[in-house]
């Protein structure tokens, strides 16, 4: 048997939404098993991305950690895939774009209904906000794209078997929605 | 003598004054629009229905059917183009599909789907939009406005007012309403309007309708826009 696929997967500006529908081929994840292994991943807990054939991107790209993430997968996997509207498009996170960074900050750490201790999160370990929240074609070059928030378990099937039986992933009409 | 254009090789009829846009739904021919109704007087704005006649690229829903002409409506240049003309409106306003009541029922995303559009392609814009929420039925959301002048076109052709205009440029370009505050509460508009239902995209909804129809079970969720455009269009004129 030829060997495995490596997949590698990650939430950037995401909500794990995208995760949980991949999970939610069921069944079919021992079958998909038998064709790929996962490398960095929620699923592995491995924290850095080794080179790999398919790297699966959920979210977009709102802090520079994302964009470092973003980098490593792109330079380490030979297809990548926006997963999701946020990937696609922002998504429902990049609604923040209209207005200023400070304004978010301070409506969510100061001035947000019940804030106890009021002030801004400043830890050195946190990654600083991008001033807008970006698709991920705008930082990296994107190869395929898997729409739906989220797309359907049935979409991420569809989408790996073809990859694995080496032909051109398409999605039909009925796996096809931007919502 | 029956007058006659080509659609891709198919031989259909017009009659003088028609449109290949009309003759095509008169043939059952769908070319894909968005700014066009039968009902309304044609605008040429959203160029989705470019279509090449005799080797020139002419908007089918303004461009008069003429004996000789020979029109090719599918190719692999032209469904290029419709996908990217589908992408810069999707990046020109703010289009949310998960978080837009319109979805499923939408054109723009309709049409998206037609055309097999996985992505926006281009940078987006996330232009500052704004709404108008001040009329007690009706609510008005211009990140999804795609200037399709519809509204513009039933407001003043169907209702006999004249309620909405488009007004700037570019990124700043937006629905104006013709009102002393500039709001839709102050405005001649009623819920019955042609105007208010006409919208082919989220940009105008009547409140307190949203999500009676559940997601999954909306128009183009099941049905291409093809055939979703060509019975409704067809009825539309009695064919």
């Amino acid at each position: 048997m030829a060997d495995k696929l490596k997949v590698a997967t990650t939430s950037l500006a995401g909500c794990f939404g995208c995760h949980m529908s991949f999970l939610d081929i069921n069944e079919r994840m021992i079958e998909l098993a038998q064709h790929i292994e996962f490398d960095r991943s929620p699923i592995t807990d491995i924290e850095h991305c080794g080179p790999c054939d398919i790297g699966l991107i959920e979210g977009g790209v709102c802090n520079s950690d994302n964009v470092h993430v973003l980098r490593e997968f792109r330079k380490n996997c030979k297809v990548l895939v926006a997963v999701g509207a946020c990937a696609i498009n922002g998504g429902l996170p990049a609604m923040r774009n209209h207005f200023k960074v400070e304004d978010c900050l301070n409506e969510s750490y100061i001035d947000g209904l019940g804030v106890e201790n009021a002030q801004i999160p400043s830890d050195p370990e946190l990654p600083l906000l991008l001033d807008k929240v970006h698709p991920i074609h705008e930082i990296v070059k994107v190869d395929y794209y898997m729409p739906g928030c989220p797309p359907s378990g049935d979409v991420f099937w569809t989408f790996l078997s073809d990859i694995i039986a080496g032909e051109e992933p398409s999605l039909p009409y009925e796996l096809l929605h931007f919502d | 003598m029956r007058k006659t254009i080509t659609i891709d090789g198919q031989e259909i009829p017009y009659t003088e004054g028609q449109t290949i846009m009309d003759a095509a739904i008169s043939a059952d021919i769908y070319i894909p629009h968005l700014c066009h109704d039968p009902d309304y007087e044609p605008h040429g704005s959203c160029k989705l229905c470019t279509v090449s006649v005799n080797g020139r690229n002419c908007s089918a829903c303004t461009f008069p059917a003429m004996e000789g002409q020979e029109i090719i409506n599918h190719s692999v240049d032209l469904e290029q183009d419709r996908k990217r003309i589908t992408q810069m409106l999707f990046v020109e306003g703010n289009h949310f599909c998960p978080s837009c009541e319109k979805t499923g029922n939408c054109q723009l995303q309709g049409i998206g789907c037609y055309l097999n559009m996985h992505d926006n392609h281009f940078p987006h814009f996330f232009a500052n939009r704004e709404m108008d929420a001040s009329h007690p039925d009706i609510l008005i959301d211009q990140n999804r406005c795609i200037f399709c002048n519809l509204y513009v076109r039933a407001s003043q052709e169907k209702d006999r007012k004249n309620v909405f205009a488009i007004s700037g440029r570019g990124i700043n370009k937006h629905l104006i309403v013709n009102s002393i505050s500039g709001q839709l509460k102050d405005s001649d508009i009623d819920i019955a309007d042609h105007a208010v239902h006409i919208c082919p995209t989220g940009a105008i909804l009547i409140k307190r309708t949203g999500y009676q129809v559940p997601i999954g079970q909306r128009t183009y969720d099941h049905t291409k826009i093809d055939a979703v455009t060509l019975a409704k269009e067809n009825k539309q004129h009695g064919r």
